[in-house]
């Protein structure tokens, strides 16, 4: 049986790509492509990709309908609770965010006051997603409002701490500005991203000085 | 609603059942996909049917109804794929030449060109099982489950894949 075993650590030896640099490079060049083509026949529920921005990192992640999910940091995860929450067809497809990318580059560099990239809200229902939708309709950029002011534009004057439970859960912060939205007397209030994220998307909006 | 315990048990997996993110099985196992792939069907075919297979996966993937041995099921789908392959390639012209790509592999980076050429003259399952073994040294079990035979069986590919080789490559 000696050339039975030799023809096996001939095999073990053997491969048809031995580099892995190049094939890791295949690899990923072919992912991408049939992510592609699935994404092109509708399989592809969601799509993420992780963006660098002033503020830090981004992930970002689209459904076809649009926009679904803006969380502060990579993907860590982000990544899993989109498959737990929407579903396990959950891809790294950087191509599908192209268009919330660049409407965001242009924020940030200050050339872009309203995002027009369409957006996925079924991550939020109810109470919530009610004031995250008056929020992106009446608050512009450059403005801000007060809890309590938010609760009687959605006509419960009494339930600021609902609408603070709103933004604490906003699933889009950013193109959904919850960063705009204060205690009474100005004081910033919390903030996903931080308090300093806050502050600063404020002050580039020029709704905050100094 | 299930009426005894056995099928409200099996009832209550079946809805708790938590898919991890389709991206993380390509991470883990994507790049030994493509090597299974390539090893069994050769550069250009092998290219075409890992697309295919990820393809494939994908639109069954919502569908499944547990989350355990991802990695056999997406060999499971590839496996078929190599099978429907060679049916198809039975029917139709081998293309004339690979793309200068692959070319370019071939003349620098393939290992013992003979070997694979006759690995890949193999029937599927015999493919399968040793591409599998030798390449990734998974347990028999784990081979009849991809292939879709016994423990047993599975060894017995292994062995007549080999015997067959060894008759077909110069030691």
């Amino acid at each position: 049986m000696n050339a039975v075993d030799d023809l096996a650590a001939r095999l073990r030896r053997a491969d048809a790509r031995p580099r892995a640099a190049d094939r890791d490079a295949d690899v990923d060049q072919l992912v991408e492509a049939a992510l592609r083509r699935a994404d092109a026949e509708g399989l592809v529920d969601v799509a993420w990709a992780v963006e660098d921005t002033p503020i830090g990192p981004l992930t970002l992640a689209t459904t076809p309908v649009g926009v679904v999910r803006i969380a502060f940091g990579g993907e860590e995860g982000v990544v899993e609770e989109l498959a737990s929450q929407l579903s396990p067809r959950v891809v790294h497809l950087r191509a599908r965010l192209d268009e919330v990318r660049r409407e965001l580059e242009e924020y940030f560099a200050g050339r872009r006051r309203r995002f027009d990239v369409p957006v996925d809200r079924r991550l939020s229902r109810g109470y919530r997603r009610a004031v995250l939708e008056a929020l992106s309709r009446e608050v512009p950029y450059g403005r801000t409002v007060s809890y309590k002011e938010l609760a009687e534009r959605t006509g419960n004057p009494k339930a600021s701490r609902a609408v603070g439970s709103a933004m604490a859960t906003n699933p889009i912060p950013i193109v959904v500005p919850c960063h705009r939205v204060l205690y009474t007397g100005g004081a910033l209030g919390p903030y996903g991203g931080g308090p300093d994220t806050k502050a600063w998307l404020l002050r580039h909006e020029g709704a905050l000085l100094g | 609603m299930p009426r005894d315990l056995t099928e409200r048990v099996a009832w209550t997996f079946a809805v708790a059942v938590r898919l991890p993110p389709f991206q993380s099985l390509l991470d883990a196992h994507g790049s030994d996909l493509h090597r299974f792939l390539v090893a069994s069907a050769g550069p250009h075919d092998g290219d075409d049917l890992f697309q295919e297979t990820v393809l494939s996966a994908l639109r069954a993937y919502p569908g499944l109804r547990h989350a355990e041995n991802l990695r056999g099921w997406l060999f499971t789908i590839a496996h078929r794929k190599i099978v429907d392959g060679a049916r198809g390639r039975s029917r139709r012209p081998v293309p004339a030449a690979d793309p200068p790509e692959v070319a370019q592999v071939d003349g620098d980076g393939l290992v013992d060109a003979e070997l694979w050429e006759a690995v890949r003259r193999l029937a599927p399952k015999q493919r399968s099982a040793v591409v599998q073994r030798y390449l990734f040294d998974r347990p028999y079990a784990e081979i009849g489950a991809v292939i879709g035979c016994s423990e047993a069986a599975a060894r017995q590919n292994v062995r007549a894949g080999l015997h067959r080789l060894r008759q077909e490559v110069t030691p």
